[in-house]
């Protein structure tokens, strides 16, 4: 078992590329994380993706997407779990080389969510759910968000106007981020007043239709320096699984995959939750980001809203979360999310987070949540030569 | 109880009854003053008061379906897997090719061992598989056969049928007679080739001969079965607690019951139509389960029922002491009539598909 | 979905029909075999009644592909009485009138139909349970 370390970071903007292909939004992002370190090679390739087939009419996108960059011959293959995909793919490139199988490993997240109708993407993304017990039912995806906020709200007594502050939070790390979809600022009163999707979740709760591909380079910790300039420590990679189906869930206001995830990270990096300097959650919509918080040990159960209300997610807070706008600003092009989130986290590590910076960041940790919390993968970085 | 050939009423060897009922109505109710308002200038000519409209989840499989469970629930000793039969009648079934009745005998876990077509006979195709249900369990093929008649009844908007083509029906379970709550003491029917009323195969609405759907046809078929099945079992009005007619409108049934020699009073409560509308193959069904829900030990019920092209089937029923125990395990008709949420002709119109046109 | 893939669930979309552990007495829906609790082999059928309560419910205002007939409708998640939880749409209901703990009672009704020539899908969805009169 080795150390592995990232040598190389690369992002697409997210947004809606009308004029770029899958294959191009992977490609743009691969290019970009080669030339961020003096990359000598590529041993093997893993594309992060959730709806290549059912929007792109292409699956296969290892392949293609090696053939593409250059890399014809390279071992590559897709890895998919929803919108976990992404981090699911860094975690397999991890295992390579933690494993001694492969020495330069590229990863990349991509999705291309805008060329079909809304419908049909909405559609689609019911695929992370239980096709034959949930999204048979008539359910999208935001609704099996919905049926959890709800119960949230229920059980512990919170009004929906006090999610704003997690959309509030993103936006404003947003309009600093030049990679991120939005940049217009969003008000606590604008929260209150935006449309319903399905209640209590409104539009501005919930993370956008977009395109975007995110890519990071893995290397031994041993050569990482001779290679860049600023490499960072992979210091944890663990992942939990949970049902598909909410209904299913031990208590479906608990995330024990991403407990178990957290959980297992925490033990492989020798932290705690009080050791760590940001957090990239998934907060595809601010009822994860809550659930989220209290998964990973920095709320009690019921009190991830409270961690929000309190003013402690910002850039200078006790937890900051959605540091370059998160899921709900910066965009969510599913399968490529849980890459954008470690490219975020590097960037803070780095100190090149601009007016977003963190103070003193050493140690991220960055969640990837496929579906509503049936595959959730945690990765911790650490600054290296500390 | 023999019958010599040629006569005409139609009695098994073995005694048969019903051995379970069950109603169901829909919730939704369109007044008869929203239609008068759209297309009469709303000048306070409706016939009926409102009719039942199906929700959008709704059809004639789901409505028989819950109308077969609560027949189930008032026949609690019963298996499913004994039901030999499972016949749906009505004019508006989801399929054109693949039957209704092959999806409520699923859902209600008569399957696989079950005879499952679908009747047509405008508003008598429930009453003709309940005659049959008769003759499959009488001749002793089958412990149990369900018959039932349903309907989400469509009428070209503006036409006058409009006021009056409701949704709903009721489903019967027949069996011996030892096994009933009321025993069916015979039937007979009356049959021509009378077209009143009719539907081409690829149109959405019916056409019917305006006037001629009276004497000719409704009158002449219902006053001739009733009138056959009493003299075959010699009794008269007067012989009977009530009596349920077959409903298009408010007026034909109390008519025809007045030809005949019955009461308003025996007539009352199974009178659905100002508050449901005409339920097409549920109509004598469900003011049969309403009646039933009212009945007594003893009591004789007189149905007929008309359905268009034309004919008329004829029932003579007694109630038998099981019938006070079983009447409450399942809704009654009178519950699913008062459960109503009152909408609009816009509503109506989105809820009955006439935008899809 | 596929007309060999809905056909398939019509047992539990008909009848509630999941299984019971024959080792820890657990009430499994839907069914999957092997017992959520103790992972003992679980395969003996078993029927729910269809009454339960509502755990947490949402309004859809805009629905997914094949659904958008159907909007506005509420789904919720309905806690059996037998112990299972499930996912389905509420019906007979109005939005506003819904609320987490109430009684509702399993009906079948039309999930879906694939346009006007696909077979059309039935299931369960949940209802606040008839008023029987005295």
């Amino acid at each position: 078992m080795r150390d592995v370390a990232i040598i190389g970071v690369g992002q697409t903007e997210v947004g809606e590329h009308w004029e770029t292909s899958i294959r191009h939004l992977a490609l743009g992002a691969l290019q970009a994380a080669l030339r961020d370190a003096a990359v000598p090679r590529v041993d093997s390739l893993y594309v992060g993706n959730m709806l290549s087939g059912e929007l792109s009419g292409q699956e296969h996108l290892g392949a293609l997407v090696a053939d593409f960059a250059g890399l014809r011959g390279t071992e590559a293959v897709k890895i998919e779990a929803a919108c976990g995909s992404g981090a699911a793919a860094l975690r397999v490139g991890y295992i390579a080389v933690a494993g001694g199988l492969a020495d330069i490993v590229a990863v990349v997240g991509v999705e291309k969510m805008t060329d079909l109708s809304g419908a049909d993407t909405t559609a689609a993304l019911a695929l992370a759910a239980d096709g034959e017990y949930e999204a048979s039912q008539g359910l999208s995806f935001v609704a099996v968000n919905a049926l959890l906020m709800r119960r949230y709200m229920y059980e512990y007594g919170y009004d929906r106007e006090d999610f704003a502050p997690f959309a509030v939070n993103a936006h404003r790390n947003a309009t600093n981020n030049p990679a991120a979809m939005f940049h217009f600022p969003v008000t606590a009163e604008g929260f209150a007043r935006s449309k319903m999707i399905c209640d209590p979740i409104s539009l501005l709760d919930s993370s956008p239709i977009c395109d975007g591909a995110a890519a990071v380079i893995l290397a031994p910790a041993n050569v990482a320096g001779a290679l860049s300039a600023a490499p960072i420590r992979v210091a944890a990679s663990a992942v939990g699984t949970d049902t598909l189906a909410l209904h299913d869930r031990r208590d479906p206001l608990v995330l024990d995959g991403a407990a178990l995830s957290a959980q297992r990270a925490y033990a492989q990096a020798g932290v705690t939750p009080q050791d760590i300097d940001l957090f990239e959650l998934h907060d595809a919509f601010s009822i994860m980001a809550a659930l989220s918080l209290e998964a990973a040990g920095f709320a009690e159960k019921g009190r991830g809203v409270r961690v929000a209300l309190d003013d402690e997610i910002g850039t200078h807070g006790r937890v900051p979360i959605a540091t370059m706008g998160g899921l709900k600003a910066r965009g969510h092009p599913v399968g490529a999310s849980g890459v954008y989130q470690v490219v975020e986290v590097v960037q803070q590590l780095r100190g090149t987070a601009g007016a977003n910076q963190v103070p003193d960041a050493h140690l991220g940790m960055a969640q990837n949540i496929g579906g509503s919390g049936a595959t959730v993968t945690t990765h911790i970085l650490e600054c290296m030569g500390s | 109880m023999g019958n010599d050939k040629g006569m005409t009423l139609l009695q098994p060897d073995r005694e048969v009854g019903v051995v379970g009922y069950g109603a169901y109505i829909p919730r939704y109710r369109l007044p008869g003053t929203e239609v008068d308002a759209v297309w009469a200038g709303g000048q306070g000519n409706a016939p009926i008061k409102e009719k039942s409209v199906p929700g959008l989840d709704e059809d004639v499989v789901t409505m028989s379906i819950e109308a077969a469970r609560n027949t189930l629930a008032r026949a609690p000793h019963v298996h499913a897997e004994d039901i030999r039969a499972v016949w749906v009648g009505s004019e508006s079934h989801p399929y054109a090719v693949k039957p209704t009745s092959t999806i409520v005998a699923e859902a209600i876990g008569a399957t696989p061992h079950s005879q499952a077509a679908d009747w047509e006979f405008a508003c008598k195709a429930g009453t003709e598989a309940f005659q049959a249900s008769m003759g499959f369990v009488g001749s002793g093929m089958a412990r149990y056969a369900l018959a039932i008649g349903m309907d989400t009844a469509q009428a070209r908007p503006g036409d006058a049928l409009e006021y009056t083509a409701g949704a709903g029906g009721a489903a019967y379970l027949i069996g011996a007679a030892a096994e009933a709550l009321a025993v069916v003491e015979g039937s007979v029917s009356y049959v021509t080739d009378t077209p009143d009323f009719w539907r081409r195969a690829y149109q959405h609405y019916p056409s019917h001969g305006g006037r001629f759907t009276g004497e000719p046809a409704y009158f002449h078929h219902v006053e001739s079965a009733t009138g056959a099945l009493m003299e075959a079992l010699g009794t008269t009005a007067s012989d009977y607690t009530y009596a349920v007619f077959h409903q298009p409108n408010a007026k034909f049934p109390l008519a025809v019951g007045k030809r005949l020699g019955f009461s308003r009073e025996q007539l009352e409560p199974g009178l659905l139509v100002n508050e449901i509308g005409n339920t097409y193959a549920g109509s004598s069904l469900v003011g049969l389960s309403a009646i039933f829900d009212a009945a007594a030990p003893g009591d004789r019920v007189l149905m007929a029922s008309y359905g268009s092209g034309a004919g008329s089937d004829a029932f003579s029923f007694r109630m038998t002491e099981a019938m006070t125990e079983r009447q409450r395990l399942a809704p009654r008709t009178w519950d699913y009539v008062a459960r109503r949420v009152v909408i609009n002709y816009a509503t109506y119109v989105r809820f009955t598909g006439k935008l899809d046109q | 979905m596929s007309v060999a893939r809905n056909w398939r669930l019509r047992a539990q979309r008909y009848r509630l029909v999941g299984e019971t552990c024959d080792t820890c007495g657990v009430k499994i829906f839907p069914p999957r075999d092997i017992c959520p609790e103790c992972e003992a082999p679980a395969k003996t059928p078993f029927a729910f009644n269809g009454r339960g309560e509502v755990y947490s419910y949402s309004t859809v205002f805009h629905a997914p592909e094949g659904f958008e007939e159907f909007a506005p409708y509420t789904v919720a998640l309905v806690k059996l009485d037998e112990g299972p939880m499930l996912t389905a749409q509420l019906t007979d209901v109005d939005a506003d009138d819904v609320q987490i703990g109430m009684p509702v009672e399993m009906v079948t009704r039309r999930i879906h139909s694939s346009g006007d020539d696909g077979t059309i899908i039935y299931g369960y969805k949940f209802r606040k349970p008839l008023q029987e009169s005295a």
